[in-house]
């Protein structure tokens, strides 16, 4: 009998939701220095969103929106200007450990390649975490094997292997198997199958839904991929310049967007169905410089709604529908002062 | 550009008081009194005392190094123990003769240095390759004091071409009767440089012609020659770089061909100073030559910077 | 059950490692150059190890009468020195103390650089400041002057030679490793080892030194070859060991009379230290083409 890990009890119920973010800020100082004025990239500014027991959340955008920078200020991996980030409601530092929540949190990288050590075989980098965490290197080992199995590798073939050795597809199956040795609650999904072909994509989404029914997780799926978030969430999240534009159920999103930004993101997705085709031009221009975001809505700049308004003031969440449907623009706030904006309800 | 000149002459501030610093202490790590060596044998401790006094060995060491760089800044560096001549002329006569030797053997050393370089990378992996490599492990690996001896026994002792010690009669002059003296340190000098260089050169040289854009001029219809003024363009920022730290280098590295050549520069006043445990003329003459060095790089980096459009903008 | 899973920890790099390191040594093998170039390391090495074991002439003993025989003298192959003392002796004892001051700075300052450099790439920020500009300092002296600075002012010996060598290479080897573990320290796999809750210590013996320890390795090898030059070339200038102690640059040095004489014999030290030198060189450039694997 080998000794693993103990699951991770649950605290607050199931109406709890599993990680809850309040705030969340990140700013990169840049340059600075004799002659240099400093200046400051709002990486991820003001960002909260709650994730439910079992759920899956997508987030999408622009590469640069933030959405990797978010991960890694969830794992605590780079530290936060500020913001809470509640792990089942408790908070790191208070009632939680940081190597408690690393336990119940992990996390898979996009690049495949860089994520594992290139000097440690296949199975020594997935029983790393598990010795860390006290494990006997035999149980270990075993455990490792186990969840190769698991993901689909058979370990007498995978085990003593070099990351090198083996495919890409094959390497982000390690990794998964490398985060699931801890026996997480909630997996990070960071661009997790974005550098896959598109074959080895779908194997590896069809092996995620596996996996989160057989351990009961909970995924937090960020990628730029519209098609591949809509196919794994059960919410989506869209970030644009480091905020949350629009969050609601993946559903009620894709098919009734309310956020223009959103709009023009699905708007450029390219059509499964070639009759389904768009003519309309995607959304033009980069993005902003983070450095120096416009003030107001940060999309006004390249918004075609745009109006004096959405220079202005800041546009907060605001409910779309009663389906927890929300987004951050000017024409869905009652009274905004935009022309499209509903009326106000009579009270 | 102005911007980054300025910010780099501030980085070098620091620097500059650290080697102070660093020159200063050197002498205080000194096992045993700096006095001895002038002192005679049966001095009383009262000439003891007055003497340390004189050279100011008796105050704390924050206010000897405050007063030791107040005097540097005025271009005092005291006074030799052993000759009794102020260290700022000696250095600076000797300073002359080393970069005479150092720039002329930077010269031979580079240009050899490019050709053999280019042609490597030009030729990866043929046999010119192996030979410029080959010639460049030679330059790096042989201790240069030793190469010294060889040429000597070659060109003095045998064939009697060219003289073995010295640095000709009187001051220095560009005439036959002093370069025949400047013939063999430098080119004794001049093999690690060139062995570097060569490294250097023949690795840009191979990965310029390894890039995409190469094989995009060369689909263009680009002239051969065109291509290379490509190639050199796009090396020569890092081999400056290289070559300029190379003549730093030999400045403050001359000691020991300077001391097989018998030649009159810096390192052979370091030698003497070392031997004659000569304190303020050592720590001068470090100074002096890390200072050089120091400005030299400073120099090279701004030049770097001129000619390198990615710095720039950095 | 910490104390075991630190165990267990320890035990795992050095199996993997084997996997990594028997490729390089593998691909070494068929690079002849780097082949010979270890043989000749060898047997200068063994030999001057083992010297008394050889029955070679005593180093020490000189006789007037037979000063300066040239190379291939009936029982003296490789001559005899200004004092009539056997050369091939000489050579072969004077490798003894010309290897260890040559080699032991470079180990002293991979110990050290390697270390600081660690520490500076791995914790970033302040740290990283204070033991790079620090470090910046000493690259502000050309290393053949720091060294005879060094040596210079503490005075002749062979302790204080070693010393003002380690000085000089401790910089060189910490910039290196500086570099290096701040490009690692960059990657994933490092993220992903903090995001399963080890520590610093451990991720830096798990998963830094095997990803690190290569191209210090390689650049301390290039290094000795330099710290040979510099040893003998402090000796050669009398801030080494003492006469009568065999010791190549200290034998060069005193055989610089003689040129006249016997050229031969007295350029035979440097064919010594010029040899070790080359071979590191050539020995370095191998093994760093046989570490880069790529596939």
């Amino acid at each position: 009998m080998t000794t693993l890990l103990e699951p991770i009890a649950d605290i607050g119920g199931a109406a709890q939701p599993l990680l809850d973010v309040k705030g969340l800020t990140k700013h990169f100082p840049i340059g600075g220095g004799l002659f240099a004025e400093k200046k400051i990239v709002r990486a991820v500014d003001d960002v909260s969103f709650q994730v439910g027991k079992g759920e899956t959340v997508g987030i999408v955008g622009e590469s640069g929106c933030g959405k990797s920078t978010t991960a890694r200020l969830l794992m605590h991996l780079m530290p936060r200007n500020s913001g809470d980030i509640l792990f089942d409601g408790q908070l790191v530092g208070e009632t939680l450990t940081l190597r408690e929540l690393r336990r119940g949190m992990q996390m898979v990288f996009q690049d495949s390649y860089a994520s594992l050590n290139p000097r440690l075989t296949i199975e020594d980098s997935i029983a790393f975490g598990p010795k860390v965490h006290g494990i006997s290197d035999k149980d270990a080992r075993a455990l490792a094997r186990d969840l190769l199995t698991k993901v689909g590798l058979r370990p007498e073939v995978f085990a003593n292997r070099y990351p090198h050795e083996v495919s890409g597809g094959q390497r982000q199956r390690v990794n998964i198997a490398r985060a699931l040795a801890l026996k997480p609650r909630l997996v990070i999904l960071d661009e997790a199958v974005s550098a896959l072909d598109k074959s080895v994509e779908a194997q590896v989404l069809n092996l995620l839904t596996d996996l989160k029914r057989e351990f009961g997780l909970t995924y937090l799926f960020i990628s730029h991929d519209l098609n591949v978030v809509r196919y794994i969430s059960d919410r989506v999240l869209v970030m644009y310049l480091g905020q949350v534009v629009e969050l609601g159920p993946v559903d009620a999103v894709y098919d009734g967007p309310a956020h223009p930004y959103t709009r023009a993101l699905l708007a450029a997705m390219p059509a499964m169905d070639p009759d389904e085709r768009t003519m309309e031009p995607p959304i033009s221009g980069d993005p902003p410089n983070p450095i120096d975001p416009p003030a107001g809505c940060r999309f006004h700049t390249r918004c075609p709604f745009a109006e004096a308004v959405c220079s202005e003031t800041v546009p907060a969440l605001s409910s779309v529908d009663a389906s927890g449907h929300l987004a951050a623009c000017h024409m869905v706030i009652p009274g905004s002062g935009h022309s499209r904006a509903p009326a106000l309800e009579a009270a | 550009m102005l911007i980054y000149v300025l910010r780099r002459i501030i980085y070098v501030i620091p620097i500059v008081i650290s080697v102070a610093l660093v020159c200063f202490l050197l002498v205080h790590i000194t096992p045993g009194d700096p006095l001895v060596a002038v002192l005679p044998p049966d001095a009383s401790q009262e000439l003891a005392a007055q003497l340390r006094a004189a050279y100011g060995f008796d105050r704390p060491l924050p206010v000897q190094f405050g007063l030791w760089v107040w005097k540097a800044l005025h271009g005092d560096l005291g006074t030799s123990i052993a000759t009794g001549r102020p260290v700022f002329t000696e250095v600076m006569r000797a300073v002359g003769n080393t970069f005479i030797l150092a720039v002329t053997a930077s010269l031979i050393g580079f240009i050899l240095g490019i050709f053999f370089g280019l042609i490597a990378g030009y030729f990866r992996n043929t046999w010119v390759d192996k030979l410029a490599t080959g010639i460049a492990v030679t330059g790096v690996s042989v201790p240069h004091y030793w190469l010294g001896m060889v040429l000597v026994i070659i060109f003095s002792v045998t064939l009697n071409w060219l003289p073995a010690v010295g640095a000709g009669p009187g001051g220095w002059a560009w005439d036959w009767a002093h370069i025949r003296f400047l013939i063999l340190p430098a080119v004794t000098m001049s093999v690690i440089p060139m062995g570097i260089v060569t490294r250097t050169v023949r690795a840009l040289t191979g990965d310029i012609l390894s890039q995409d854009f190469v094989e995009a001029l060369r689909s263009k219809g680009l002239l051969e020659r065109q291509v290379f003024r490509h190639v050199v363009k796009n090396a020569a920022p890092t081999a400056i770089a290289v070559m300029g730290l190379q003549l730093g280098y030999l400045l403050g590295g001359s000691i020991l061909i300077e001391t097989v050549f018998s030649w009159p520069g810096t390192g052979f006043l370091l030698n003497s100073a070392i031997f004659q445990r000569d304190l303020p003329l050592l720590q001068g003459t470090i100074l002096v030559l890390a200072l050089f060095f120091v400005f030299l790089n400073l120099l090279v980096d701004v030049a770097q910077a001129a000619i390198d459009p990615r710095i720039k903008r950095s | 059950m910490t104390a075991a899973s630190d165990a267990s920890l320890q035990a795992a790099p050095v199996h993997k490692a084997r996997g990594y390191w028997a490729t390089v040594g593998r691909r070494l093998m068929r690079d002849k150059v780097s082949v010979v170039c270890a043989a000749i390391l060898l047997a200068i090495l063994l030999a001057a190890i083992f010297a008394p074991l050889l029955h070679l002439a005593d180093p020490y003993q000189g006789s007037m009468i037979r000063r300066l025989r040239p190379i291939g003298t009936p029982g003296y192959p490789l001559g005899t020195d200004e004092l009539g003392r056997d050369m091939l002796s000489r050579l072969i004892y004077g490798g003894r103390l010309s290897l260890l001051i040559g080699i032991l700075p470079v180990i002293l300052a991979f110990c050290i650089g390697t270390s600081l450099g660690l520490v500076a790439g791995y914790a970033g920020g302040k740290v990283n400041t204070a033991i790079m500009r620090t470090v910046d300092v000493f690259y502000a002296f050309p290393s053949v002057l720091l060294a005879i600075a060094i040596s210079g002012v503490l005075g002749a010996g062979i302790v204080n030679s070693i010393v003002s060598l380690t000085v000089v290479f401790i910089p060189q080897i910490t910039r290196v490793a500086e570099s290096v573990t701040t490009s690692v320290r960059n990657l994933d796999f490092v993220d992903a080892a903090r995001a399963s809750g080890a520590g610093p210590f451990t991720i830096m013996r798990v998963h830094m030194l095997g990803n690190v320890l290569g191209p210090i390795f390689v650049y301390a090898t290039g290094l000795i070859s330099v710290s040979m030059i510099l040893a003998a070339g402090l000796s050669f200038l009398g801030l080494g060991t003492k006469p009568p102690e065999p010791e190549w640059g200290l034998m060069l040095n005193t055989l610089r009379t003689a040129i006249y004489v016997n050229p031969g014999v007295a350029a035979l030290p440097g064919v010594m230290i010029f040899a070790v030198s080359i071979c590191f060189n050539m020995l370095s450039d191998g093994l760093r083409s046989a570490m880069d694997i790529r596939n």
